[in-house]
């Protein structure tokens, strides 16, 4: 075969034969393709050049380690004005990623929640449900969080007339204030027997799930699993009780002091993200639910199972399959979403990178492409991670 | 007839308040939940009819009297800014061209998506070759004796659909190529299509656009100066053909085979096979995932705030927080209000439109 190509490729032809040989025409237009592509590039890297001498700018990445002399309102990792232009970089990093994880935890249980409303026999509920999908599908994102931030958030009283919540948190125009619990000396205890009773639980967990037809497999076990994640760090907690100390804002001068306080900035960010982004999961998950066959429902009726049970031992894990490769697009969608922090003023990786840290340093081409090079590496993880996740899911597959 | 077919499953007849009880209080624990709801619209209903209506103030010139503590929506606001949020700096002489330009789109597109209207075909040249020629005159003059009106002037919802249109128009064509390139047996073109499409999507459009405006000028050479719009409606087509691209796959491999081989087969070349058997049928299909698509974009037009251009959401903004006369507890929410209202009339009308298309496209596949 490749000996006949190679010969008839060799073999002299006219050259109105060779203009309707389809693997001429592959050759020629690859390679007229490639010598487009490059002119263009090339013609782009010499205009870039030429741009950035007359306005004097030295291109490389060595600014990444110069000073910052910026403060940034949040941060996950220590950062002050005198850190580099790559701490910078890694606080914006942060948090985005902050941002984006705790969006993606909320939107996903209020996503379930509303697709689920979508298809509940209760006529308001689907409604209700229904409304809430068309409205805030419909409305820019932008917009979304501007109403959050402008309207909402900044619109509550200054501190000294704080509306109080539950549990000592205080709500004003200046964020969320929280207790903090402090760990002193049994702080590393309480932590350990919490991680440890989960470890336990989870363990208990799969014995039961593998031990098909046994007394183990009764839910209830598994709910006496999980029990243990609750009581053994409270025994602990009670044991400890003396070392760990709650910290209440409380209103100063002019602002709350102590505990922890949540920016209005995030706040709004991390509630428009997910309100928006659940509408759309709520979509997908309807769709995965009516995607299972009827028979299965029925199937589910026939053995007993109460409404409840059927979606959550019979439908769900079906749909899923269903739901999966979507959904993650949705989670894609909503971490690249959260670089509108840069409207509402969240120091996000774009905010804080792609506008203080371009701004400053002048460097747009080495600042725009490290950032879209991060969004690029988080996108892949993501749909790495979400990959491996589908095939578990997806394994019944016959 | 069998007895199976005998037993009334729904009964019409019966009675509004039976249906309302089965509907929503058909046990104990169902009748709390829909009182729990109704309590929540009620009170929701209450709360927006209070603001925009009962504690709502209708008449002043300006902020002053919205600043009562109790006020409620502040309406003055809306309608003295009126023309500012249509039509941005837009010079009020002018304005004539803008709301020409308007029917001469109406006058293509109305015909165009009602069911039914012969020379679809002719009417998509009107609206792809003539009417984006004719408004670019009207919209910008300088030509014909049209007085100029720089770019920098236009705003608002003007600026809005002006992004969206072109943004549409701009990158359907790219996305045909790109979805065409991927699909393509040539590695090297394949590749290159594959690599821009993903690199697009894996990116926002904020880091696109920041790109567009940031960079685009360094790419050019140093004597040429590229209009803010400009740039704009460039990353704007380049990002959504990425996303149309995707779309027009789908369609391309939902095509069956035969149609391929029946086009190989009459000896159609690559480009009249594509044209004249494959696209027609795969756009078609694909029609409702494009309309989705075209409401992504319509919704990301407010992203060019970032870059400094005032769409409606920006220069609503711009209003909201830099116009002291206005200054007041109410304005942000007020103004917010009227431009989600706006956005939510568009893209809620072209939803309802792309599901009245999947319908009719299903019935098709039925029939």
């Amino acid at each position: 075969m490749n000996n006949d190509r190679a010969k008839r490729w060799l073999e002299p032809k006219t050259w109105a034969e060779a203009a309707y040989d389809p693997q001429v025409r592959a050759v020629v237009f690859q390679s007229l393709l490639v010598i487009v592509l490059l002119i263009a590039a090339t013609e782009i890297v010499l205009n870039t050049a030429a741009n950035l001498k007359k306005q004097n700018i030295t291109s490389g990445f060595e600014f990444l380690s110069r000073t910052a002399g910026f403060d940034v309102s949040q941060s996950l990792i220590p950062y002050s004005s005198k850190s580099s232009y790559a701490g910078a970089l890694l606080v914006g990093l942060t948090n985005t990623l902050l941002v984006a994880a705790l969006g993606i935890v909320i939107a996903t249980v209020l996503g379930f929640a509303i697709g689920i409303a979508r298809l509940s026999p209760n006529w308001l509920a689907s409604k209700l449900a229904l409304s809430y999908v068309e409205l805030v599908r419909n409305v820019p994102l932008l917009l979304q969080l501007l109403v959050w931030y402008v309207a909402v958030l900044r619109a509550f009283p200054p501190p000294a007339e704080a509306l109080g919540l539950p549990l000592g948190a205080h709500l004003d125009k200046r964020g969320l204030h929280l207790p903090q619990l402090t760990f002193e000396h049994g702080g590393g205890a309480l932590l350990l027997s919490i991680l440890g009773a989960i470890a336990a639980a989870w363990f208990l967990t799969r014995l039961a799930r593998q031990d098909r037809d046994g007394a183990w497999k009764h839910s209830s076990f598994i709910a006496a699993a999980w029990a243990l994640v609750g009581i053994v760090p409270f025994l602990a907690l009670l044991y400890a009780a003396a070392y760990v100390s709650v910290a209440y804002p409380t209103l100063g001068r002019f602002n709350f002091e102590g505990g922890l306080s949540i920016e209005p900035e995030f706040l709004a960010l991390l509630i428009g993200l997910s309100t928006y982004t659940a509408a759309f999961i709520s979509e997908i998950v309807r769709a995965g639910l009516l995607g299972v066959p009827r028979g299965q429902r029925e199937a589910a009726a026939a053995l007993g199972l109460t409404r409840r049970q059927a979606l959550r031992l019979v439908i769900l894990p079906q749909a899923m399959r269903i739901i999966t490769p979507p959904l993650t697009n949705q989670y894609l969608n909503l971490t690249k979403n959260s670089s509108l922090a840069v409207a509402i003023g969240y120091p996000d990786l774009v905010s804080v990178f792609s506008g203080t840290v371009l701004n400053q340093t002048g460097q747009a081409v080495e600042v725009i492409l490290i950032t879209m090079a991060v969004y690029l590496a988080i996108s892949l993880a993501t749909a790495l991670f979400m990959n491996r996740f589908n095939a578990r899911t997806a394994w019944a597959e016959r | 007839m069998s007895a199976m077919e005998q037993i009334p499953i729904a009964d019409a007849s019966r009675r509004f308040t039976t249906r309302v009880q089965a509907a929503l209080f058909p046990t104990l624990a169902q009748s709390l939940v829909s009182l729990a709801l109704l309590s929540l619209i009620g009170f929701v209903v209450y709360a927006f009819v209070d603001w925009a209506l009962i504690r709502a103030v209708f008449s002043g010139s300006d902020g002053s009297v919205c600043r009562a503590p109790s006020a409620g929506a502040c309406w003055p606001f809306i309608t003295h800014k009126m023309g500012v949020f249509l039509y941005g700096r837009y010079p009020e002489a002018e304005i004539w061209r803008v709301n020409l330009t308007y029917v001469l789109a109406l006058a293509g597109l109305t015909p165009l998506m009602l069911p039914g209207v012969p020379r679809k075909l002719l009417l998509s040249l009107y609206m792809l070759i003539v009417f984006p020629a004719l408004a670019f005159i009207l919209l910008r003059g300088g030509l014909l004796g049209l007085p100029l009106v720089g770019t920098e002037l236009w705003g608002g919802l003007l600026l809005t659909l002006v992004i969206a249109s072109v943004g549409i128009a701009a990158s359907f064509p790219i996305g045909i190529l790109l979805a065409l390139a991927r699909r393509s047996d040539l590695p090297i073109v394949r590749w290159a299509a594959t690599g821009y499409i993903e690199l697009v999507r894996g990116v926002p459009l904020v880091t696109v656009l920041f790109m567009a405006s940031v960079m685009l000028p360094l790419f050019l050479p140093p004597d040429v100066t590229i209009d803010k719009l400009l740039r704009a409606l460039v990353g704007v087509a380049l990002f959504s053909a990425a996303y149309l691209a995707e779309v027009i796959r789908g369609g391309l491999q939902a095509i069956p085979r035969g149609q391929y081989e029946a086009a190989d087969a009459l000896g159609l070349g690559y480009w009249r096979k594509m044209g004249l058997v494959v696209l027609p049928q795969a756009i078609r299909i694909v029609i409702p995932g494009l309309v989705n698509s075209f409401i992504s974009l319509f919704k990301d037009t407010s992203l060019v705030l970032i870059i400094g251009l005032f769409d409606l959401i920006g220069i609503v903004e711009q209003s909201v927080q830099a116009d002291a006369k206005w200054f007041s507890p109410q304005t942000a929410a007020t103004g917010y209000f009227f431009a989600g209202a706006v956005f939510w009339i568009f893209c809620f009308a072209m939803s309802r439109y792309s599901a009245s298309l999947e319908r009719k496209l299903e019935n098709r596949g039925r029939s």
